[in-house]
C-alpha cells in the first residue's frame, strides 16, 4: 500500500506541509479517526528511522513536536474516544533522585508509537510511587530511567520496594540511561536493559509477545 | 631580543605558556621531592600532549565530581556551605590517590552565591536534592525561540537584561535595565540611569554586591587550594573551561528541545548565534590562561555525542563553531581539553580537521582503537575509565581495563589513563587501583 501524502510528509519531518494537509483535510471533513490514523503511521515510520540509525535524538524531538501540534489541530473534531488495542501496558519513571527526562521521554515515544500504554510517572519518582502504579493499573512492564550513577542505588531500591509488595513476579523490569551496563542490571537486579530507546522496544514487545 | 607575545607563533606560544606553567611563578614547594614530583608531573602531561617526545609514561588523571566530599565522609551540601572543608576533602582526596594532576576544588561551588542570587539552572544539595546528592541541572527554555535576534544583536545587554533575570530569582528586576549605549555623552540626558534608581533594581544591586561578596571569599579559598596543592606536587589539568558554542545555546539557553526544533525551524538564527557566541567562547578561555600561568583549558561537551545529531547536523551546527573555538584557542598557545561526555565514536572522523598535538580529547563511551587510528597522529587521546565499574566492579577489573587501552592505545605516548564523566561515590580501593596500576603498567621502556 502506498502511503498517503500525510503520512509521507510526518515521515520525513516536514512540519508546515503535515499541518497543511491536515488543516484540508478537516476543512473537507475527513474522519478524524483517519488523520489519526496517518499521524499514527508517519510516527511509526520515524521510529523505524531511529531503529535504523537514520534518525537521531534531534529528528525525535522534532517529530514529538509535530506530533503535538498535530494532534492538538485534530483533536477538538473527535466526537468520540476509540478505543485502541494496545500490546500491552508499560509504566515508566526517572528514578529518585534523578530529575533528567530527555532520554525517558524518548523511550515513552518510542513504546507509544509502537503500540503500548505507557503510564509515564514522571522524573524523581520513589519507590513506593512505582508499587502504587503497579496495582492501579496491572501493568506488567516497568521501566526505570536514570541518568545519574546515583540511578544505581535508586534503581537496586525500587526493584527491592516491587518485590516487598510482592509484586516482582508480576512485572519485567527494565532500566536504561547514560551509564547503565549489563554490570549494573545484574547489581540492581532488573530483568533487562536497554542501550538506547529501541532496545527499550524490542525488550517490551519480546516480554509481551508480541516479536 | 625577545620578541612580543604578537609575533609568536602559536608553537612559540604554547611553549611559553608550558615552561611557565613547568616552573611556576610565586610557588614554594613544600619539598624538593615535592618539586621534583611536581616537574616530572607536568613534564609528562606536556610530552603526552604535544606528541613530540616520549613521556617517561602514562599519565593519570581524577576528574571527580563530589567524590572527594564522599571519600572524607562528608556530604556535598557540607562541602558546598564550608570551604575549610572543601579545601580540606580535596586536598586529602589527592594526597592519599597521587594523581598526576588536580582540577582545583572548583566543583561543589559556594552554595551561599546560588542561596542570595536564588539560582534557578541547578538543583542542589540541600536545595531540591538531598544534602547527600549533587547537581542537577533543570533542563529549561531560558532563551525563547524569538529571541535570538536580542542574543544576536547585543549579547551582552541579552545575557544581563533577559538571561540573568530568568536564571538569578534576585535579579528578575534587571529586566527592567536598558541597553549600556546610550546618549550620557549628551547633557540633560539622565533618562536611562532612571530604572537604577528603582527600589527592586536597588534591592537587585545589593543581592549582587553580597553574592560578590561572597564569590570573592569563594575564590580566595580556591586559590588558596590551588597554591597548595601546586606546592605539594600537583600540576592542574586545567585553569578554567569554556565550552562549545552548540552547548552554550543548547544547555541552558534554548535547552536540548529547544536548540534541536531551532535547527529545523530557524537553521538561519542558530547559525548566526553560534557565530555570534563564538569569539566569546575563545575570549573565556583565553583570559584564564593569561591569569593562571597554565596553558590547559578544558572543554566539557554535550550535544556533540553520539546519537544526539545527525552526521550532517553535527557538522553543520556543532563542530564548525567549536573547531573555531579550538584554533582561536591554539592561536594563543592554550591547550583545548576536550572532555566528550557519553559516546562519541561516530564524530571521530569529523573531528581530524585539527593540527597535530595541540589538543587532548578524553573520552567517555568509545572504541578507544579506532579513536587511535583516526586521532592519534594528531591528538592526545585518553579518558575511558567507566563510572559503572568504578562503583561496582574490582579493582582487578580496573586494571584489566587499564592494560587493554594501554595496549591498544597507549603504546606510543600521547595518551592519558582517565575517567570521562563525573564520579560520586565510586569504591576507592578501584580508584587507588587505577592510579596505581596505571604507573605501573603505563611505564614506556
Amino acid at each position: 500500500m502506498e502511503n498517503s501524502d500525510l503520512v509521507t510528509a510526518l515521515a520525513d519531518l516536514k512540519e508546515e506541509e503535515a499541518l497543511k494537509i491536515v488543516e484540508e483535510k478537516l476543512n473537507a471533513g475527513e474522519d478524524p479517526f483517519k488523520i489519526l490514523e496517518d499521524v499514527r503511521l508517519g510516527m511509526e515510520i520515524v521510529g523505524n528511522h531511529f531503529a535504523n540509525n537514520e534518525y537521531f535524538i534531534s529528528d525525535l524531538l522534532y517529530a514529538g513536536e509535530i506530533l503535538r501540534t498535530v494532534t492538538e489541530k485534530v483533536k477538538p473534531k473527535l466526537a468520540t474516544t476509540k478505543e485502541t488495542k494496545r500490546l500491552g501496558k508499560v509504566i515508566i519513571g526517572s528514578v529518585a533522585g534523578d530529575i533528567h527526562d530527555i532520554g525517558k521521554n524518548i523511550v515513552v515515544f518510542m513504546l507509544e508509537v509502537n503500540g503500548f500504554e505507557v503510564h509515564d510517572l514522571g522524573v524523581d519518582i520513589p519507590p513506593k510511587k512505582f508499587v502504587e502504579k503497579i496495582k492501579e493499573t496491572g501493568a506488567t512492564i516497568v521501566g526505570l530511567s536514570g541518568f545519574l550513577a546515583l540511578a544505581f542505588d535508586s534503581m537496586k531500591q525500587t526493584i527491592q520496594a516491587i518485590k516487598d509488595a510482592g509484586l516482582r513476579d508480576k512485572v519485567k523490569v527494565m532500566i536504561g540511561g547514560g551509564q547503565i551496563t549489563e554490570e549494573i542490571r545484574k547489581y540492581t537486579g532488573a530483568d533487562a536493559y536497554g542501550k538506547d530507546a529501541m532496545a527499550g522496544v524490542s525488550i517490551a514487545k519480546k516480554w509481551v509477545g508480541a516479536e | 631580543m625577545e620578541k612580543k607575545w604578537e609575533e609568536l607563533s602559536s608553537d612559540e606560544k604554547q611553549e611559553v605558556l608550558f615552561q611557565r606553567w613547568l616552573s611556576p611563578p610565586d610557588i614554594e614547594f613544600a619539598s624538593p621531592q615535592a618539586e621534583k614530583l611536581y616537574k616530572e608531573r607536568a613534564t609528562r602531561i606536556k610530552d603526552a600532549i604535544q606528541l613530540k617526545k616520549l613521556p617517561d609514561r602514562v599519565p593519570v588523571f581524577l576528574i571527580p565530581s563530589f567524590a572527594p566530599a564522599f571519600y572524607s565522609g562528608m556530604t556535598p551540601k557540607e562541602v558546598m556551605y564550608d570551604f575549610d572543608k572543601v579545601n580540606m576533602a580535596w586536598k586529602k582526596f589527592y594526597m592519599d590517590l597521587q594523581p598526576d594532576a588536580h582540577g582545583g576544588a572548583v566543583v561543589p561551588g559556594p552554595g551561599r552565591f546560588y542561596d542570595i542570587l536564588d539560582y534557578k539552572l541547578y538543583k542542589w544539595p540541600g536545595h531540591g536534592v538531598a544534602a547527600e546528592h549533587t547537581y542537577q541541572c533543570i533542563e529549561g527554555e531560558y532563551m525563547k525561540a524569538d529571541e535570538y535576534d536580542a542574543l544576536i544583536q547585543d549579547p551582552s545587554n541579552f545575557f544581563r537584561s533577559i538571561y540573568h533575570p530568568r536564571i538569578f530569582g534576585a535579579l528578575e528586576p534587571f529586566k527592567k535595565l536598558p541597553p549600556l549605549p546610550d546618549l550620557a555623552e549628551i547633557y540633560g540626558e539622565a533618562g536611562s540611569f532612571v530604572p537604577y534608581g528603582l527600589p527592586d533594581v536597588q534591592a537587585a544591586y545589593k543581592a549582587l554586591l553580597e553574592a560578590g561578596s561572597e564569590a570573592l571569599k569563594w575564590a580566595g579559598y580556591m586559590g588558596a587550594f590551588g597554591k597548595e596543592i601546586t606546592e605539594l606536587g600537583f600540576p592542574s589539568y586545567q585553569c578554567g573551561a569554556t565550552k562549545a558554542p552548540f552547548d552554550i545555546l543548547g544547555d541552558t539557553l534554548r535547552g536540548t528541545k529547544g536548540i534541536m526544533l531551532d535547527m529545523y525551524r530557524q537553521p538561519d538564527k542558530l547559525l548566526q548565534a553560534l557565530e555570534i557566541i563564538t569569539p566569546l567562547m575563545i575570549n573565556i578561555g583565553v583570559s584564564a590562561t593569561k591569569g593562571a600561568g597554565n596553558p590547559i583549558v578544558f572543554i566539557p561537551m554535550h550535544k556533540g555525542a553520539n546519537g544526539f545529531l545527525s552526521d550532517k547536523q553535527f557538522r553543520t551546527f556543532y563542530w564548525p563553531s567549536l573547531r573555531k573555538v579550538l584554533m582561536g584557542l591554539i592561536e594563543e598557545g592554550v591547550v583545548p581539553f576536550c572532555w566528550a561526555e557519553g559516546g562519541f565514536n561516530s564524530r571521530l572522523e569529523a573531528i581530524t580537521d585539527l593540527p597535530k598535538g595541540k589538543t587532548a580529547w578524553l573520552f567517555d563511551r568509545i572504541d578507544i582503537a579506532k579513536a587511535k587510528e583516526t586521532l592519534g597522529d594528531i591528538a592526545c587521546i585518553g579518558g575511558t575509565m567507566p563510572i559503572p565499574l568504578l562503583t561496582i566492579g574490582t579493582p582487578q577489573q580496573v586494571k584489566d581495563h587499564i592494560k587493554k587501552c594501554i595496549d591498544t592505545a597507549g603504546k606510543d605516548g600521547g595518551y592519558i589513563m582517565a575517567n570521562g564523566a563525573f564520579f560520586d561515590r565510586v569504591k576507592w580501593e578501584n580508584l587507588k587501583a587505577m592510579v596505581d596500576f596505571t604507573k605501573e603498567y603505563g611505564v614506556y621502556k
